[in-house]
């Protein structure tokens, strides 16, 4: 080695640090601009913040970030100016822009009434730690995300990325890889596998041709952690996966990343091409004659493809369909060659460990689950966003306290965690510390880290059917047990919410969802009777009552309710039900009452959602047959 | 000449070949364990009929035989209460997606099908599952055999014969889930791909009647066989 990669390094940050310092002297305004951020207008607020700022005339930067994880505000901004602490502000429109502008960055007033939380200590407004979550989160992957911009490697470096790079490019790979090893870090694909077994499987392997490729394909329905977590800090997985080249000797890399994330792809593009320029990818990386690229790899989208043996398939230009393991992709992967995969997340606390220690990294977490996890926090829940909490937390501290528990005084029913592969838990386990193996016990997985929260509003025979349609419909086809036992589970199921389901349903529906589980070829199949299986276990009554009674307790099946006007509550001087009718149903009685026609009823809800508060006349009934049975008492 | 094992399937000692596959091991030995997508020259086991279970003591659950290496002093048993529920089941599930009417199929006899419904006391009816619709699609375009897709049981056969062997790559998969079905690019009638349907090599793998050959009279007056 003739130049040190550490000197190398050194030199990098140095200028690096600069660079930000310098254009930090005069104000900033930082747009989250992630896809949640996107998606609630943050790309008109950037507009808005350039048009007033432009107007006045004033010396302010507009920049953009990623996703801080409280997406229930967006649009967010950030204002750093100097003489004041950094302020977070959301449900940004075009009114608080302008008065943001005017007060805070043309005048000195911060606006303290509208800002959320300070991110620097100070004596008048309280920071994150003063609030619930922030004393159960703990942030290590997700620490940077939405307070660096993602499209400058010069703020990641700055802030001592690529260290860990460095670092290790002056040890033996052994050395790396014990150390991976000795820091136990399980796989944040789902599964929990330990990465440093993956990595030294890998590395031993004969063939010399090795690759490494990072499993971004996410599609569980309600997670975004690896797309947020891309958009926002795409160089800290860069910089895992280079450190995991480098112990496995690995020359090339790829991202898999589904198409659907278009600004995780063009993010993570930018940043392969920075580090390029910055000597921290291709040929001689900082000087150390270690070689490693990487490219992107856009996924079509298919559920299946996050498997490893079918995402490898698909790179390949094959079908994207698993193949029975073993062999594992470290023996056989892409090209046949010995491959790792693994997770956005599980690459992202690679610097982490490397730069700051194994010991630290232990003392976070559970003895066997070591670090901490990262949720997609959605459903009926008034926080919702991506929190990142020490494993061992307990679900009820994540949803009630980091969450800030159910909204509008509903009661909370279940939470479904790990997505279609995972399960519904029900109140009485809430306490079941999150760590991969207390949730597996009680029939969910960690699974990639969507959590969604349900409350009584939820039918739990519609959301067991809900998910295994989505896994129904993303069944590759291979094997028996998925293509046909999941249809065979599905129709069932649409049999039990339609108030069709027989005697003895349940029990053929149990069977197959066990046997789905263990016949199937790949995890797909594996897992995709879980949200079935568990809802059973734990809701089994529901189930009953959709079968005998033909009664859905929650109200949502629409087959199995009917609207009705309560005579009662109704008011003849409103009319606001007839107007919002589609069909006409609702018909004005002879004393002036309104009353629905069931015939013409199509149960949209909109009445229920029209009738006024001070009225609430128009209600649910389930089984539908009860609106007789009260039109009967009432006609008495 | 790889090392030889001793193991045992089903109470009976059998010497095979270290890292042999155990399906085959217990079928050249006489043993019968269900099967459909087993090739034995396929190098990587398609395993996706899911009907070789067997226990392999020490294993916390029951594997597939046609992607289990055989190995010294290992103790199978072909038959257990969890292999049995897995493979009628997944029997069951092939059956009810399975269009049935053995009378009027060519392989009727020679199915294998038949023959793991004979050896393991399955009906061909399922009193468990409600069948599934499926679409009718029969291609007798080609001059040597039937392509009858509502009896295909997707075993992967033909697809390797066409692609790995014949190395012609007219047949292949499409869609996904329920609607995987094997087909030509494009969907286009065997007589119109460029194998025209004239090797037929596809057609002596098939374990069912999804492509049978024509006899002499079918071959000169065209199909006479309706759904």
């Amino acid at each position: 080695m003739s130049v040190s990669a550490k000197d190398s390094y050194q030199k990098l940050k140095t200028a690096a640090q600069e660079k930000v310092k310098s254009l930090n002297d005069r104000p900033v305004v930082w747009v989250g601009t992630a896809t949640c951020g996107k998606a609630a207008g943050a790309v008109d607020v950037r507009e808005f913040f350039k048009e007033e700022i432009e107007k006045r005339g004033l010396d302010v930067r507009v920049m953009e970030i990623g996703c801080m994880g409280h997406c229930y505000a967006e649009p967010l901004v950030i204002i750093a100016k100097p003489g004041h602490p950094r302020l977070c502000y959301g449900y940004l429109d075009e009114g608080l822009t302008r008065r943001l502008v005017q007060d805070f960055l043309e005048g000195d007033d911060p606006c303290y009434e509208f800002a959320l939380v300070a991110l620097d200590p100070n004596d008048f407004f309280p920071t994150f730690t003063d609030f619930p979550r922030g004393v159960y989160e703990k942030k290590i992957i997700l620490e940077d995300c939405g307070f660096i911009d993602p499209e400058s490697i010069d703020e990641y470096i700055a802030r001592d990325g690529y260290e860990a790079v460095a670092g290790v490019l002056e040890m033996e790979p052994e050395e790396v890889l014990r150390q991976v090893k000795a820091s136990t870090l399980r796989g944040r694909g789902g599964a929990g596998f330990p990465a440093g077994v993956k990595w030294e499987a890998c590395r031993k392997a004969a063939e010399k041709t090795r690759y490494v490729i990072c499993n971004a394909d996410e599609g569980d329905p309600g997670a975004f952690m690896d797309r947020s977590i891309l958009e926002s800090n795409p160089h800290l997985v860069i910089e895992g996966m280079v450190i995991c080249a480098y112990t496995v000797e690995a020359a090339q890399g790829y991202f898999y990343i589904r198409s659907e994330y278009p600004q995780a792809v063009r993010r993570v593009n930018n940043a392969l091409e920075q580090a390029r320029d910055k000597g921290l990818l291709g040929n001689n990386i900082l000087g150390s004659g270690f070689n490693f690229d990487i490219e992107v790899f856009e996924g079509s989208g298919a559920f299946v493809c996050g498997e490893g043996s079918a995402l490898v398939s698909s790179m390949e230009g094959e079908m994207g369909v698993p193949r029975h393991k073993p062999p594992r992709l470290t023996a056989s992967g892409f090209r046949g060659k010995p491959t790792v995969l693994n997770n956005v997340k599980t690459f992202a606390y690679v610097p982490h460990i490397l730069r700051k220690g194994v010991e630290w990294f232990k003392n976070t977490g559970t003895e066997k689950s070591p670090g901490t996890a990262v949720f997609t926090l959605v459903g009926k829940v008034t926080n919702q966003g991506l929190v990142e909490v020490p494993m061992g937390t307990t679900l009820r501290q994540l949803i009630f306290d980091v969450g800030e528990s159910v909204p509008n005084e509903k009661e909370f029913k279940a939470v479904q965690i790990g997505g279609p592969s995972g399960g519904c838990l029900p109140e009485s386990v809430l306490d079941t510390p999150i760590d991969f193996d207390s949730l597996y016990d009680a029939g969910a997985i960690m699974g990639s880290g969507g959590l969604v929260v349900l409350d009584e509003d939820d039918c739990m025979v519609a959301i067991a059917r809900y998910f295994l349609e989505f896994t129904q419909q993303e069944s590759c086809g291979r094997c028996t047990f998925c293509r046909l036992g999941t249809k065979h589970m599905l129709d069932i199921l649409t049999a039990i919410t339609r108030g069709e389901g027989e005697q003895g349903s349940l029990e053929i529906l149990q069977e197959l969802a066990e046997d789905v589980k263990n016949g199937s070829l790949c995890n797909l199949g594996g897992t995709a009777p879980n949200p079935v299986l568990t809802t059973l276990r734990y809701f089994g009554d529901e189930y009953e009552a959709h079968i005998k009674e033909r009664r859905c307790p929650a109200l949502m099946c629409t087959h199995l309710v009917a609207f009705y006007i309560i005579p009662q509550k109704c008011s003849k001087l409103c009319n606001a039900c007839v107007g919002s009718c589609p069909t006409e149903a609702i018909y004005t009685r002879d004393d002036g009452l309104k009353a629905i026609n069931q015939e013409k009823c199509v149960k949209c809800n909109s009445c229920l959602k029209a009738c006024p508060p001070e009225y609430n006349a128009v209600v649910k009934l389930s089984p539908p047959e009860l609106v007789e049975e009260r039109e009967r008492e009432n006609n008495k | 000449m790889s090392a030889k094992v001793t193991l045992t399937i089903d109470e009976k000692e059998i010497r095979a070949a270290n890292g042999d596959i155990l399906l085959w091991t217990a079928l050249e030995n006489g043993i019968y364990i269900p099967n459909l997508c087993a090739v034995k020259e396929r190098e990587m086991p398609a395993a996706s009929c899911r009907l070789c279970f067997v226990e392999v003591e020490g294993k916390k659950k029951p594997v597939t035989a046609c992607t289990q290496p055989v190995a010294e002093g290992m103790v199978v048993n072909t038959r257990s209460p969890r292999v049995d529920r897995l493979v009628k089941t997944a029997f069951e599930l092939l059956i009810s997606d399975h269009r049935l009417g053995c009378s009027k199929c060519p392989k009727n006899k020679s199915c294998e099908l038949q023959k793991i419904a004979k050896e393991r006391g399955f009906r061909l009816k399922s009193k468990r599952l409600k069948r599934l619709p499926k679409k009718e699609y029969i291609d007798d375009s080609a001059e040597l055999f039937i392509f009858d897709r509502s009896r295909c049981v997707l075993c992967e056969r033909c697809v390797w014969m066409d692609r790995h062997v014949v190395n012609s790559g007219v047949l292949g998969f499409s869609r996904r889930g329920i609607e995987r079905s094997v087909t030509t690019f494009m969907e286009k009638k065997l007589a119109q791909s460029p194998c025209a349907g004239k090797c037929g090599k596809c057609v002596e793998v098939c374990p069912v009647g999804a492509l049978s050959f024509k006899d002499k009279s079918e071959r000169e007056n065209g199909s006479p066989e309706g759904p």
